[in-house]
């Protein structure tokens, strides 16, 4: 008995330092994302700094009645599902029609250099992308202007003064930097595909078109369809450099770049309305919850081994 | 895909030469740009090819080299210090939750895992970090928002050791009455070499490239920012650099290759990722699969 009891002892103690090791990732956690999540009042308080957020008074729903009332939000909402749609439906279609170019394409060395080069942008800070994006559209010295322009014979484009163009340009930017992550993510399943599904499709006499259609992307459907599900979870996010620095954020492009997240910051930071800031993140916050529980359902239902729980 | 299409296969090659080029000419005109003279910038607009080739840009970056050396120096402070710490994080969380036999995993598989669900957003986030714990102007506020630990490193680290080290390795060794800590140095963080090595990669890219920590907290000492925000307030005006310069007596302002030396300056911002980039390619595209599996 007396020996059972020291056994125990010895595993109290050690998970006791197990526990340990937990100590400062808790901490964080519970700095880093839980204590926001109370803070997420905020966006039902007046806030007085005189008397601090804390004791600041409650004010009902006020703060989110712009959310339903003015142009602005209508407009920031539109645009950041308005764009993550188009990021989905392109991004993937074009990484996947560049994953069957790199199965298709049999020289090693060019497959590896090319995948090396293509990844490259995804690694690159938003920082340098605003000044790439510069080198192309700088009204006075830009490649745009000075040399595509001119040698159609055009005339110069003030680009960060022209919202016209710019849902294109946003689209092509991300569509640069990401594609290199999202072809080689497909490619890494591509290549698992089972080769004599290939060779029995080609003994039948299918072609190429009927390959891909027959094999390919049956194949690939559970990755495909999940790549989907998660970026309908993240679809009221947007990446707040592309929309923020990428323009520079000029006002003449507002009505085009301003998202969910450039505007949470413009008003917390810039205009110091601290209250529509929090009303506007609430509700991101909120519905993001709802998506990401409901995106995570259908997986579930679909292929519950990628089911994120 | 199996053909013998001569045509297709041709098109393959053809459209991967394209959109291979098309990743690549961007940073080829920033490059370029950077080697080329005022005159010709201003006459030809940034080009591919240096155009009257020069290195006066890099020769003023030089002379202007307080400013962008510090911001240099910040960032690199920040990335070691922030990768390190991380690491050591991600791993102490990592290995206990992996161990299937420590009461109250599930409780703390959920606490971690609830946080990649439902986030506060910015302005809770900002004001927790600037009212609750002050550490706006700190060189805390690069380090600490949003990046230190990762629940999604976390997960990956703890799959790769359920899935790689097997449980009678460290029965073993607790039999031979090693320590749950001498478990973790000797056994579990030698084993899980690669993906540590892959986390601290990007981690690495993360620290480098984030600017919103330094825009978002550090508002009156802008001597703690990194490279990043040197580059924003550069692309602003580049008169941000002169200002910089301490002693610049001899050092003629009125000249500033405005228009080349962003340019210089953004090559020297990615110069670190090129050269690390090569070496560690292949651990970036583990981390893509790892990632795909439970993204």
């Amino acid at each position: 008995m007396p020996k059972q009891k020291n056994r125990t002892l010895t595993k109290m103690r050690r998970y006791w330092s197990l526990y340990l090791m937990l100590v400062p990732g808790i901490l964080y956690l519970i700095v880093n994302n839980y204590l926001p999540l109370f803070g997420l009042t905020i966006a039902f308080k007046k806030v007085n700094y005189a008397v601090g957020i804390l004791n600041s008074e409650w004010c009902g729903l006020k703060n989110f009645s712009f959310l339903f009332s003015t142009k602005e939000a209508f407009l920031m909402f539109r645009n950041t599902i308005g764009y993550n749609l188009a990021f989905i439906f392109i991004g993937n279609a074009f990484g996947l029609l560049i994953a069957i170019t790199m199965d298709t394409v049999k020289n090693r060395f060019f497959k590896n250099v090319s995948q090396i080069i293509i990844l490259f942008p995804y690694l690159l800070s938003i920082v340098i992308v605003t000044y790439i994006v510069f080198s192309f559209l700088s009204p006075s010295s830009g490649f745009m202007n000075q040399t595509i322009l001119r040698f159609f014979g055009m005339e110069p484009v003030s680009w960060y003064n022209n919202p016209k163009p710019w849902p294109v340009i946003l689209v092509i930017v991300y569509i640069w930097m990401s594609f290199g992550y999202t072809s080689i993510l497909y490619y890494s399943t591509l290549i698992g595909i089972d080769k004599s599904l290939y060779e029995a499709a080609a003994m039948d006499g299918a072609g190429s078109w009927q390959q891909i259609k027959n094999v390919t992307i049956p194949c690939m459907r559970k990755i495909i369809i999940i790549m989907f599900i998660l970026a309908i979870g993240k679809i009221c996010y947007s990446d707040f450099g592309l929309f923020y620095q990428v323009p520079m954020h000029s006002g003449m492009l507002q009505n085009v770049t301003q998202t969910i997240d450039t505007y949470v910051y413009t008003a917390l930071l810039e205009q110091n309305n601290i209250s529509r800031s929090a009303a506007a993140g609430f509700l991101q916050s909120m519905l993001g919850f709802v998506l990401v529980l409901i995106t995570n359902k259908i997986v579930n239902r679909f292929d519950s081994e990628s089911a994120m729980f | 895909m199996i053909t013998k299409n001569k045509v297709l296969i041709f098109a393959a090659y053809v459209l991967l030469t394209i959109v291979t080029l098309s990743a690549v000419i961007p940073l080829l005109i920033l490059i370029g740009s950077s080697f080329s003279s005022e005159e010709a910038l201003v006459k030809y607009g940034y080009s591919i090819f240096p155009r009257d080739f020069t290195l006066a840009t890099y020769q003023y970056l030089w002379a202007a080299k307080d400013g962008v050396l510090r911001a240099y120096k910040m960032s690199i402070i920040v990335t070691v210090v922030g990768v390190l710490a991380s690491a050591v994080m991600t791993v102490l969380f990592a290995y206990p939750l992996s161990r299937r036999d420590l009461p109250g995993n599930r409780i703390i598989s959920f606490f971690l895992f609830f946080t990649m669900l439902f986030n506060g957003g910015l302005v809770p986030t900002y004001m927790v970090y600037t009212r609750l714990l002050n550490i706006k102007d700190t060189i805390f506020a690069l380090i600490v928002p949003g990046l230190l630990m990762n629940a999604f490193y976390v997960i990956m680290m703890r799959t790769y050791i359920h899935s790689n080290i097997s449980d009678d390795i460290l029965e073993a060794a607790k039999i031979d009455g090693a320590s749950e800590f001498r478990c973790l140095t000797k056994i579990v963080v030698p084993l899980s070499k690669p993906i540590i090595a892959t986390i601290s990669l990007m981690s690495t890219i993360a620290y480098w490239n984030n600017w919103q920590n330094g825009m978002y907290y550090i508002q009156s000492k802008t001597g703690l920012l990194g490279i990043q925000n040197f580059l924003m307030t550069v692309m602003n005006s580049t008169t941000a650099l002169k200002y910089e310069q301490v002693s610049g007596t001899v050092f003629d302002h009125s000249a500033i290759p405005a228009t080349g030396v962003r340019m210089a300056l953004a090559v020297v911002a990615v110069l670190p990722i090129l050269l690390i980039y090569p070496f560690f390619q292949k651990s970036f595209v583990k981390g893509i699969t790892l990632g795909s599996v439970k993204g």
